[in-house]
């Protein structure tokens, strides 16, 4: 019995390293070949696969929004697969989307209110935490004044619940203490959007990709973040000869798979950016009409600061200027001077500007986290419009520039609902009215809703730091191990002088200092919604039930303002919430600018791209052949501007704020890796992808590694001025970083590389920038 | 008793043909990738001596350009 008993355990076992050998083999097939399908193996596990009950919906990853379908049986996600009729990923998934629905049943789920009693949690009936967090929320706000309550959401959170919890603090409550962490992911592209064009988001969509001639990445690892639509770009390379140039700081997947990569020094994207503009404009290559009759140029203050002082503060004061100014403002920008600190060759940023300025090539330019985690990250979004602007490659099939999105919902949610501390569903609360359309559709006092924003997410957490915050609720995101220099905010969040409230789905580093911990429903546990980088809007209905108590997002805030007696202002229904607040949400945005499909059209189809007009997704913003809301006869109409003109900023190159110098030496840049999603909470409780990437590490360039006497696998210890991690060293593994460059991806909460980073932001986007700070490496 | 998995790349054109070549091996499994020139193989021996005379087997195949090897586990035998 016993020998049995031991061979059907080995058998087991064998059975499951076999699977885990496929599924390593899997992973690595996917980093080289992104949305590679190997659809017998993933069908092989599916029990009675024709009794599945497969359900739609967008995945629950990262900001391209891939469709999914579910499978469902006995109540249970069984099998997830790609969406075919979803035109943004045509039946592709990458690792993670596959894989994505096994952290559920994660032996830690948190599946009861977990209220903090003498030092210990405990567990607690739902409602009485919820009764819990209401008389701490009010009690505070008695105290101490309503602007010392917090809440920090996400682009994570689905759209019903960003609205209801900015319906909850500045219409109910009346504060603006309301932020989120896509200010981490993208609110330098927002504010490079606002200030170019006077609206947020792009105006192409992912069809550019089969109309483009090149692609050029900018510090965008697209071959791990965004594999699927990188998958769609090699597919074009392959068909139709388009090809993809790879400009960054570090040579990654991306790079191998293109057709030509350009490293820069850190920072000097701004200078190569204007170089390329030099080129266009003395090579003749400006598009003359285009730029008469659609543009303006402006320049705004210089020498701006880096935000490192407490309640750091600044206001850009646009100028406009003429073309013969900005002209000669791009003469500090030769391609010879900037070669020479760039790091880029004459040649190069001579052949970047030739692919611009050719008229007969159409061009799209992809970034995400490289320019926007930058000190300087609304002046580089600018730049690269400058260059489409300038050139009138825009708004145009195959021709326009694209800013994605981390985050499933960073558009749909954090930018389009406005979980900002300056922003309103439709517009900001400096605007009056702004702040009027949301008074009258809340059925509150306009003087209720305050018109100055207040914290965004660094100084949020500094105010807890200082104790002006004594109340914070953050919901599906992870500010200790996300934030930059968490050395600071994490000792901030154990002060006894803030409650400090969490709702997630898994305990994190956060929910370890929280007072109450809320079990939150996952994704498909609830019904929702999420907009993606393209401006597509995606439903999804609750698919299977979440384990004990846990409990949608949504619902809790209103249960929450329910029992703070704002019980008025949530009449909803706990069967139908999601819908009724999407109906009361769509009348911010009702008309031709950014109307929203309907939700029986969303049930229906796998999502549509606002502006929704007349039953039409629009694809293309600001050209008047696809956009109906541009004026009659315009052409091009960017209406987000009173005079329908976009702006070509000038701005300079400045340096980052800390650089490598004698004490602290390298460079470290910090990102992401293609088996894990951002803090890895959920994806390192998927076994295959865990075992596939099962820690940190840091990358040194060979030449580095060899002078420093370093070997693959030993563990260094990386330190700056603000703190330490020890990380095994990787040569010539995943990536490669430049000379002088270290680089760590900031999955692994046991190797925590953000108490290292520094946290200076972009002064206007108020973005901070983990992609440049000083460090000195050493053997541990 | 090893358990490895390798990517296999094919020759232009050779995909079948290695799948049915690597198919008529034993102690080889093999996962083509439908939408790629790539097939998974996951092999499962004996010995260390029985995994490597396998290892050439699979490299004596015409068809097969490429073989990487990703990941390998030892477990106990199965007495």
């Amino acid at each position: 019995m016993q020998n049995t008993l031991s061979n059907s355990v080995l058998s087991s076992r064998r059975d499951f390293l076999k699977k885990m050998a496929a599924a390593a083999a899997m992973t690595a097939a996917a980093t080289m070949f992104p949305g590679i399908i190997f659809a017998a193996e993933q069908e092989k596990n599916i029990p009675n696969a024709a009794n599945l009950d497969w359900k739609k919906g967008p995945c629950r990853f990262c900001g391209v929004g891939c469709g999914i379908l579910v499978g469902v049986e006995n109540g249970k996600a069984v099998a997830v697969k790609g969406d075919p009729n979803s035109s943004v990923n045509k039946g592709l998934l990458c690792v993670k989307g596959y894989h994505q629905t096994m952290c559920i049943q994660a032996k830690d789920r948190l599946t009861h209110a977990l209220v903090k009693k003498n030092g210990t949690y405990v567990k607690t009936p739902i409602n009485e935490a919820l009764d819990l967090v209401a008389s701490k929320m009010k009690e505070t706000i008695e105290s101490h004044g309503k602007d010392a309550v917090a809440m920090y959401t996400s682009g994570q959170s689905t759209i019903p619940e960003g609205y209801i919890a900015s319906k909850l603090m500045k219409g109910a409550i009346g504060t603006n203490n309301l932020d989120c962490n896509a200010r981490l992911c993208m609110a330098s592209a927002v504010t490079g959007f606002l200030t170019t064009f006077g609206a947020d988001e792009p105006m192409g969509c992912y069809e550019d990709i089969d109309h483009a001639d090149y692609f050029i990445t900018w510090g965008n690892n697209m071959a791990e973040m965004h594999p699927v639509l990188f998958s769609r770009m090699l597919e074009q390379k392959s068909r139709r000869g388009a090809k993809i140039i790879d400009f960054a700081t570090r040579t990654t997947r991306s790079s191998t798979a293109s057709d030509r990569s350009i490293l820069f020094e850190p920072q000097t994207d701004l200078a190569v950016a204007n170089a390329i503009c030099y080129e266009i404009v003395n090579n003749g290559w400006v598009d003359k009409y285009f730029v008469e009759n659609h543009c303006n140029f402006s320049k705004g203050l210089t020498n701006i600061g880096y935000g490192l002082e407490d309640n750091f503060s600044f206001t850009d004061k646009p100028e406009k200027i003429d073309f013969a100014a900005y002209k000669e403002f791009l003469e500090d920008y030769t391609p010879e001077k900037v070669a020479k600190y760039s790091r880029v060759s004459v040649k190069d940023i001579k052949y970047l500007a030739a692919i611009y300025g050719d008229p007969n090539k159409k061009v799209v330019s992809y970034w995400c986290m490289g320019m926007n985690q930058h000190t300087r990250g609304t002046w580089i979004n600018n730049l690269v419009y400058n260059i489409h602007l300038l050139t009138g490659k825009i708004s145009k099939p195959g021709n326009g520039p694209f800013s994605l999105t981390g985050q499933p919902s960073a558009c749909g949610t954090a930018r389009e609902v406005g979980t900002f501390t300056h922003k309103l569903p439709k517009g900001v609360v400096t605007n009056e009215e702004n702040r009027k359309l949301a008074a009258k559709i809340w059925k509150v006092p306009v003087e209720r809703i305050p018109s100055k924003p207040t914290y965004h997410a660094t100084e949020m957490f500094r105010a807890v730091d200082r104790g002006d915050i004594k109340f914070i609720w953050t919901q599906a995101t992870n500010p200790l191990v996300s934030l930059p220099k968490t050395s600071r905010y994490r000792p901030a969040m154990q002060k006894d002088s803030c409650f400090v409230v969490v709702s997630d789905v898994f305990p994190t580093p956060t929910s370890d200092v929280a007072d109450v911990i809320l079990p939150a429903s996952w994704h498909i546990e609830k019904s929702g919604l999420y907009g993606n980088s393209e401006r597509r809007t995606q439903y999804w209905d609750k698919m299977v039930e979440g384990p004990g108590e846990t409990t949608p997002d949504a619902w809790m805030f209103i249960e929450v303002a329910r029992r703070m007696g704002y019980g008025d202002l949530f009449p909803y229904s706990k069967e139908n919430h999601v819908e009724e607040i999407f109906n009361e949400y769509r009348q911010f945005h009702e008309g031709a600018k950014h109307g929203m499909a309907p939700l029986e059209v969303l049930k229906k189809e796998s999502g549509a791209i606002w502006p929704y007009v007349d039953g039409k997704s629009t694809q293309w913003r600001f050209n008047e052949e696809f956009d109906p809301a541009c004026k009659k006869g315009s052409g091009f109409d960017f209406y987000g501007k009173p005079d329908g003109r976009a702006v070509i900023w000038q701005r300079p190159y400045e340096p980052a704020p800390e650089v490598p110098d004698k004490e602290y030496p390298f460079w470290l840049d910090t990102g992401r890796v293609i088996e894990h999603w951002h803090t890895g909470s959920m994806t390192r409780r998927i076994p295959v992808l865990n075992q596939a990437m099962p820690h940190a590490y840091v990358e040194f360039h060979p030449d580095d590694a060899k002078a420093l006497e370093i070997r693959n696998g030993e563990l260094i210890k990386v330190t700056s001025r603000r703190g330490s991690c020890v990380l095994p060293a990787s040569i010539n593994e995943r990536g490669l970083p430049t000379k002088g460059q270290v680089f760590v991806p900031f999955f692994d909460e046991n190797m925590m590389i953000n108490d290292v980073t520094l946290d200076a932001f972009c002064p206007i986007s108020k973005e901070p920038d983990f992609k440049k700070c000083a460090v000195k490496v050493e053997k541990a | 008793m090893p358990i490895k998995s390798y990517l296999a790349h094919p020759y232009d054109g050779k995909k079948d043909d290695l799948v049915i070549a690597l198919s008529q091996i034993s102690k080889c499994d093999v996962i083509p990738a439908e939408n790629n020139d790539v097939l998974i193989i996951v092999t499962e021996t004996d010995t260390l001596k029985e995994d490597e005379q396998l290892k050439e087997t699979i490299e004596a195949i015409d068809s097969l350009k490429l073989l990487a090897m990703v990941s390998g586990f030892d477990t106990p035998k199965n007495n």
